[in-house]
Parts: structure tokens; C-alpha cells; sequence
């Protein structure tokens, strides 16, 4: 019951509360380029979605075993190797190179599925499906879970690291679907010359995040009443 | 090439205001809304942007001969990720409570897609004197960008400057929601705006100079 109520939570917090791209400004790129028709914008944020599932899994597990200080597999090498085995091996030094590797062949991976199974929708994407590697949000969801790996007292799971990216993922589906549609709206109407295209953009952001600070809050309100619910 | 290729200098140039990567390009707008809060970690973190592009651009530069066209993207984004390593150690190592204040947004630099595009539009194609003249100026325009947004947003939002207060709290009520992230959507949407207001008039103003004459 516990766990379940975390994982929850985590889902929750990472989807609504704390939405990737209107409360940590991750992903604004394709969430300003990509956001014109709803149709591709959904498609995009499903796209997103999976690249981030599965870069959270392979980073999760090179992470888990081989990266954070005192992982099982290079503390072993050292052994192996005949090395002090008071020290502590820590590898952390390489993630950032390790997970944009793991992105750029988790989005590939995906390029060539869409292309193989899905011919129509990998022509409208264009340019922005191998975009998706210099995606923030992706490379954000990484982080989180390596600095929920750093943190010995609370170490996270793969549940809990998957819980996090498909939240934000499709936190990502939301904002980018959102915005497509106010958009769509948008061009119907009389808008200032200078403001045209991505500055009225821009402030129709700012109103829809603070709509979304309207979930402020809401994580520890929800902690509280599972709390109470579970003694 | 059919075409000249910009020297060094226009490089330079080109990158603080005709080609500012925000308001011209709108390339690396994550770290822009994100760490404007304030005049000190923006400008931080514009340092460490800086000192990326540079070192990416003249590595990219200095290995253009070997690269391969299906590969380059992904050499790109390795040697921008080993610069954004060292940067990032470093700023932990003399710098801690700032590294601490801008988190994940340090590492986030990778996906900043103004390095990735100057590497491929000049980097690779260019010698290592006109890389680095471009990445210093392009540098120089991100600061200027950042500078202009986190103004806007401390002073309205907190009263100060750069930490330095400007405004009394007696007669300034802070607008709590400049510091907030909706407040990042807004400034940046209403100095796009006034950008692009700008340039415009200029354009019309040369337009009908050429007309008369």
C-alpha cells in the first residue's frame, strides 16, 4: 500500500503538479516549435513519452549498477583488479556522457519503429523526431533519478525511476496538447504584428503555468490524506 | 563553396546582436527562463554556457577534417557533454552553493540547442580562429539575453539588483509572480515583443529612406 501510494505520488508530482515544461522550463523548444496543430503535437508528446521511458530504464539500471559511488559491478572490477577494498569506485563523473548516449540510441531506436510501422506519421515529424535527443525534459528525467540514486538513505527502484519519466512524459503530452489547442484558437485571432508567432506564444505559456501553480501544494495535501488513510 | 563564408570578425558580430541566439534565433530558451530569477545565477550560468560553446566550437573546429556527416550529431553532443562535466565540477568544487542553486540545469546545458547548431552551422565547417571568434560572440549575445530577462524579472520581482536592493519594500511591493516560473513566460513574451517591434521599425524606417532616395 505504501509503495503504491508513493508511486502515486511520484506520477502525480511529476505529471501535474510539478509539470516538466510550465514548473521546470524543460522541453520549451519543441513545446514552442512543434506545438501548431494538436494532431502532431500529441504525437510528438507520445514520442516523448516513450524516448523517456526507456532512457529512464537503461539510465536507471547503467546508474544503479555502474555508475553511482559504490555500485555493485565496478566495485567488483576493482576487486578483480586487486584494488584496496576500503575504497569506494565512483564513476559518477561519466553520466552525463553515459546518458546522452543512451538518449541519442533510445531516440534512434524509436526513429526506426516509427519509420518501419508508422510511415505517414514519421513524414510529418520531419526534422523533429531526431530532435527529440536534444530534448531537455529526457535528459531532466535522467537527472532526477541520478539524484535519487546519490542519496543512499532513499535509494529509488525502477518503479519509482519509471513512475517519474512516464509522470513527466506525459505531463509533457498534456502541456504540449494544451498549447497546441489554445494555438490553433490563436490564429483566428487579431494579435499585435510584433507578437505574432512565438511571443504571444510565450504568454499564453505564462497564463496556462500559472493555472498550473493552482496544483501547488497539492503533493503534500495528498501525502497527508494517504498518511492518514493507511494508519 | 559557392557563397563567402562569414570571417572572423562578422562571426563576432553577427553573434551579440544581428544573430542573438534568444531574440533572433530563440535557440536555449530552457536555460533562459529557468535560472532568470536573479542577476547572479543567470550570469553564472551564462559563464558556464559560455565556456562550453567556446571549447565546444574550437574541439569541433580543431576535428572537423575527421568527421563523418551520419555521426557528427552524436559527436557533438559527447564533446559538449565532457565540457559541461568540467564545468560543472568545477563551479561544485569553487562555486557550491551556486552549483546547488542552479541544480539540474548545469548538466542541462547538453540540450541547450544553441551549442549543437553552432557547431554545425560554423564549427564544422569553419578554421579554429573563426569557431572560437563565433562562440565568444555568440556567448557575449547569451549573457546580453540573460542580462535583459533577469533584470527585469529581480527588480520587479525582489527590488534588487544583483542582490543590491534598488527599491524600498515600503513603496515596492514585490510581484512575487516575477519570481516565480509564469513570470519567466510573461517577460520573455513581452521582450520578444518589443524586440521584434523594434527590428521592424527599423526595417520600415530603412525601407523608406531606399524609397526617397
Amino acid at each position: 500500500m505504501e509503495t503504491v501510494s508513493a508511486l502515486v505520488l511520484i506520477f502525480l508530482s511529476a505529471a501535474i503538479i510539478n509539470n516538466f515544461v510550465l514548473y521546470y522550463f524543460v522541453g520549451i523548444c519543441p513545446f514552442l516549435g512543434v506545438s501548431r496543430k494538436i494532431g502532431m503535437a500529441f504525437g510528438m508528446g507520445l514520442a516523448v513519452t516513450f524516448v523517456i521511458s526507456i532512457a529512464a530504464f537503461l539510465s536507471w539500471a547503467f546508474t544503479f549498477y555502474i555508475l553511482r559511488a559504490g555500485a555493485p559491478i565496478p566495485t567488483q572490477v576493482w576487486a578483480l583488479l586487486g584494488g584496496d577494498p576500503e575504497t569506494t569506485v565512483d564513476l559518477s563523473v561519466l553520466s552525463y556522457i553515459i546518458y546522452i548516449f543512451v538518449i541519442a540510441s533510445s531516440v534512434q531506436f524509436v526513429e526506426m519503429y516509427v519509420r518501419k510501422f508508422f510511415p505517414a506519421l514519421y513524414k510529418s515529424f520531419g526534422v523533429f523526431l531526431p530532435l527529440i535527443t536534444t530534448n531537455c525534459a529526457i535528459l531532466f528525467a535522467c537527472l532526477e533519478i541520478l539524484k535519487h540514486l546519490q542519496d543512499p538513505m532513499n535509494l529509488w527502484g525502477l518503479h519509482e525511476a519509471l513512475a517519474l519519466a512516464i509522470g513527466g512524459g506525459i505531463g509533457f503530452t498534456i502541456a504540449i496538447s494544451l498549447m497546441a489547442g489554445l494555438r490553433e484558437e490563436l490564429d483566428m485571432c487579431d494579435v499585435p504584428k510584433a507578437l505574432r508567432g512565438t511571443g504571444i506564444a510565450l504568454l499564453v505559456a505564462g497564463i496556462l503555468a500559472m493555472a498550473f501553480m493552482g496544483f501547488t501544494g497539492v503533493d503534500k495535501g495528498l501525502a497527508n490524506a494517504l498518511a492518514m488513510l493507511s494508519n | 563553396m559557392a557563397h563567402e563564408s562569414p570571417t572572423a570578425l562578422e562571426r563576432f558580430i553577427n553573434g551579440i546582436l544581428p544573430e542573438n541566439p534568444i531574440y533572433r534565433q530563440l535557440l536555449g530558451l530552457c536555460p533562459f527562463l529557468a535560472v532568470t530569477n536573479a542577476m547572479a545565477p543567470a550570469m553564472t550560468m551564462a559563464a558556464a554556457t559560455g565556456f562550453v560553446l567556446i571549447a565546444a566550437n574550437v574541439m569541433v573546429s580543431a576535428i572537423r577534417g575527421l568527421l563523418k556527416p551520419h555521426l557528427r550529431i552524436l559527436v557533438f553532443t559527447l564533446t559538449i557533454a565532457t565540457f559541461v562535466t568540467i564545468a560543472d565540477k568545477v563551479l561544485a568544487a569553487y562555486l557550491y552553493d551556486m552549483s546547488k542553486q542552479l541544480g539540474p540545469y548545469i548538466p542541462l546545458i547538453i540540450c541547450n540547442c544553441l551549442i549543437i547548431s553552432r557547431c554545425e552551422i560554423c564549427a564544422s565547417k569553419q578554421s579554429i580562429k573563426v569557431a572560437f571568434a563565433d562562440g565568444v560572440g555568440m556567448s557575449l549575445g547569451f549573457a546580453l539575453a540573460l542580462a535583459s530577462i533577469a533584470t527585469v524579472r529581480e527588480i520587479l520581482g525582489s527590488g534588487s539588483w544583483f542582490g543590491v536592493e534598488l527599491l524600498s519594500p515600503e513603496f515596492w511591493p514585490a510581484w512575487g509572480i516575477m519570481v516565480l516560473p509564469p513570470g519567466a513566460f510573461l517577460v520573455m513574451g513581452v521582450l520578444l515583443g518589443a524586440a521584434e517591434w523594434y527590428g521592424n521599425r527599423k526595417k520600415a524606417a530603412a525601407a523608406a529612406q531606399t524609397s526617397e532616395a
